[in-house]
């Protein structure tokens, strides 16, 4: 009985006959909708479609082709990893630049960070694309760059400016004294820093790191509007191969859904179950 | 030991057999505020020297201010013959000669109270390892800590935290001893621990300097004891005569709400 | 005036090469200027549902409705965890076909939701599920004697949260939900991938066209960096509007 509904004296709720809600919510119902019409689709769709030509049902179509787009998945899954390695490394430097005692230095770094962090991951994308020459030439050297290292570079400018403001809030979490006490044993600063500061904050930087890898990882998907062959564009190229029947778009684009609901969700568990543990300690 | 009169600031031209912190003229402002108005004396090797005074008046600055961890205005000091004040300074030569303990301990909280003790003379002095540890070791057993060598700081009490943190210091065989307040943050039981780990130090000849608010300690472990008000001192002297027959208005005042 | 910084622009790829079209040819500043509107229109429509999704999403999960509380988490769950990106393609292509056509007067047989509608409820729903979340756990952080305090005096249940539960949350999850609404403000360049007239492809076609990829790429820059500036400028007054002397911190 909703708190709203004001009961009329003398009615038990029991005595009540038992009816449906009168007013479905559209917007709550929305979420499971599309898993719903998934699973619907994939499993009504297949008596309907009998009914006319032998096409195969959307659930066929997706099985038969889901080793492809399995491997497309996987290769979002690499560029993710690279574009986190890249990033991490960068973003640590970032961070650590926008903590040194030179104004100057500080200055620069913070400004890239606001830059990079404030900028949607797409038109960085696309900077990139665009700007990056397809090959670059090192000591004489012509190294080739396919679109794929450019989107994992492209990919990897976000991650560095969200890691370099993690690893800043990090340092800043811990207390002026630690520096104090630090600075009064003798230590110097890079020693202070790499010694006594970030062993303690690394705890704390974990849960928000995670957080980026699992926005990073979603992001790859971008890559497909810049023309780099992932799922997203396979899951298009098999809709298109199997005669481009729109009742196809639904299980298909609800396959790629799952891969990275399948993916994600477990490191988004992890990290608030790490959050949690680290805020009672 | 001879002492310039007890009624007034020693001259400068006073000298004991061998200073080895010397203040002359130590001005400090933050930004318009001036906290210390004009500080000069001496501590001899071995001399134990309380600095008491109300909040506020300059006591944890002027003890910052020798170890170069606040830097002064104006004025000189000198550590062991180290220009504190020189712009040159090499802070890690003078940190190394000078130790420090904190109101609030500062230990570092991930790692062990042996290892805390061990990481400064590891690190900074490049020592043998080995043979740190057995010092470490033998440090905690002296500030009665045997059997804690594996605890972290946050499975620690106060009293034993702040036992820590003093052997952490004498880790770096300082010739000087800084205390700021010690024992300030430490339940009432506790305090006396602390305080007596700090008497056996000063008892074998530790050249140490407190601020503290603990009058009784003060009376007697300190061999002289500055008085200091709104960034001067107002009155100084041996405990005897300082607490039997205190000449400024202000230093009886405070006493008197003190004791 | 408008002339003057027509001409210097003009001036300016004249003698240095630097040809920022969009701001002395007309065609190419309307075109930007249309895809600036679209993006406002996507940024200010989608905060506004997302707010309302996450406010509404919020009081179900504290409800007393246990198949809701189900259906509100399943919900925040999955949009949480899946690709914006995929998500937009999802609603568009694969409900947007499903969905029977509408006839117009004339005959016509159009969609019933255009691209950029489907964008605004595709990218409502994304920032709506952390919107809950964020809610949630400001309300979370109101403690329990409050509200028993709110109940004693004689409020409702719906009472109390209005007056004295959200207005306290509300301080509680500003920061969050000011992480949140920028983030929904730069996601909104997804909309890119269906076609729909914002920013990102109105300047894509101006470059492609004028062949002018780096200075358009710096006004695009420009532009994205004043549009959050502008953001996190509004959500920050809010902040201070809205800060209670002495509580949190």
């Amino acid at each position: 009985m909703s708190a709203g509904e004001p009961q009329r004296p003398g009615t038990l709720p029991v005595l009540l006959p038992f009816a449906p809600s009168r007013t479905p919510a559209p917007a709550r119902l929305r979420p499971v909708h599309g898993w719903l019409l998934c699973g619907l689709a994939a499993l009504a769709l297949p008596a309907w479609a009998q009914g006319g030509a032998a096409a195969p049902s959307p659930l066929e179509v997706v099985i038969k082709w889901a080793p492809l787009l399995l491997t497309g998945f996987a290769f979002n899954v690499a560029i993710s990893l690279m574009a986190m390695a890249i990033g991490t490394l960068a973003g640590t430097g970032l961070g650590l630049a926008m903590l040194a005692e030179n104004r100057v230095v500080s200055a620069v770094a913070w400004g890239a960070t606001q830059v990079f962090r404030n900028v949607p991951w797409l038109v960085l994308l696309f900077f990139v694309m665009f700007l990056v020459p397809f090959q670059i030439t090192v000591f004489g050297l012509r190294l080739p760059l396919p679109d794929w290292v450019k989107a994992t570079f492209g990919f990897s400018l976000p991650v560095m400016a969200n890691v370099a403001e993690i690893v800043r809030g990090a340092v800043r979490s811990v207390p002026d004294t630690q520096w104090e006490a630090a600075e009064s044993l003798a230590f110097t600063r890079r020693q202070t820093l790499w010694r006594i500061i970030l062993p303690q904050c690394l705890k704390r930087m974990l849960p928000p790191w995670m957080n980026v890898y699992s926005l990073i990882a979603m992001a790859t998907v971008q890559a497909s509007i810049v023309g780099v062959t992932e799922m997203l564009t396979l899951t298009a190229q098999v809709h298109a191969a199997e005669g481009g029947r729109p009742e196809l778009f639904a299980p298909l684009y609800g396959f790629a859904l799952l891969c990275f609901f399948v993916y994600c969700y477990p490191i988004d568990r992890l990290t608030a179950r790490l959050e949690r543990r680290f805020e009672t300690r | 030991m001879t002492r310039a009169t007890p009624d007034g600031p020693p001259s400068p031209a006073w000298t004991p057999d061998r200073p080895i912190v010397r203040l002359r003229d130590v001005h400090k402002s933050f930004g318009t505020f001036e906290v210390l108005k004009g500080i000069s004396f001496d501590v001899a090797k071995g001399e134990v020297v309380c600095i008491i005074g109300p909040s506020g008046s300059g006591k944890s600055t002027l003890i910052r201010c020798i170890n170069a961890l606040v830097p002064v205005s104006a004025g000189s000091i000198v550590v062991e013959g180290i220009e504190v004040t020189d712009p040159g300074l090499d802070k890690l030569a003078l940190r190394r000669k000078v130790g420090m303990v904190f109101q609030q301990y500062n230990l570092f909280p991930h790692k062990t109270a042996l290892q805390n003790v061990m990481m400064a003379p590891i690190h900074v002095l490049g020592q043998d390892r080995r043979e740190v540890e057995a010092r470490a070791r033998a440090l905690l057993a002296k500030v009665r800590l045997a059997g804690k060598e594996n605890a972290y700081p946050g499975e620690l009490s106060g009293g034993q935290q702040q036992r820590v943190a003093i052997a952490r210091s004498l880790a770096m065989r300082p010739d000087v001893m800084l205390f700021d307040e010690v024992t300030a943050a430490l339940d009432p039981e506790t305090v006396k621990e602390v305080l007596v780990t700090i008497r056996e130090l000063a008892e074998e000849g530790m050249t140490c300097m407190l601020v503290t608010h603990e009058m009784n300690f003060a009376r007697d472990v300190a061999d002289h004891i500055y008085f200091t008000d709104r960034g001067v001192i107002v009155e100084h002297g041996p405990p005897a005569t300082f607490f039997a027959s205190a000449r400024d208005e202000r230093t009886r005042r405070f006493l008197s709400q003190v004791l | 005036m408008i002339e003057a910084i027509q001409a210097w622009f003009q001036r300016l790829y004249e003698t240095t090469g630097f040809n920022f079209t969009v701001f002395y040819d007309p065609y190419d500043f309307d075109r930007y200027v249309a895809g600036l509107r679209t993006t406002l229109l996507l940024a200010l429509s989608t905060i506004l549902a997302s707010l309302v999704i996450g406010a509404v999403g919020a009081l179900l999960q504290s409800g007393p409705s246990r198949l809701l509380r189900g259906l509100v988490n399943g919900f925040v769950v999955v949009f949480r965890n899946t690709p914006p990106l995929v998500q937009i393609f999802f609603f568009y292509f694969g409900l947007g076909t499903l969905l029977p056509d509408l006839r117009t007067a004339d005959g016509l047989r159009t969609p019933i939701l255009t691209n950029v509608q489907w964008a605004i409820v595709s990218l409502s729903l994304f920032a709506g599920a952390f919107n809950v979340e964020i809610f949630r756990s400001g309300i979370e952080a109101v403690p329990k004697t409050t509200i028993e305090a709110a109940e004693a005096l004689g409020y409702t249940r719906v009472g109390a949260y209005r007056h004295i539960v959200l207005p306290l949350a509300l301080r509680v999850c500003l920061p969050a939900l000011n992480n949140n609404l920028i983030n929904l403000l730069k996601t909104t360049t997804l909309a890119y991938a269906i076609a729909v007239p914002e920013t990102l492809y109105a300047v894509k076609q101006i470059w492609s066209e004028s062949q002018n990829v780096l200075e358009m790429m710096l006004v695009l820059l420009a532009t994205y960096a004043v549009l959050v500036g502008l953001l996190v400028w509004i959500m920050h007054r809010w902040e201070r509007a809205l800060r209670i002397p002495g509580y949190g911190r």
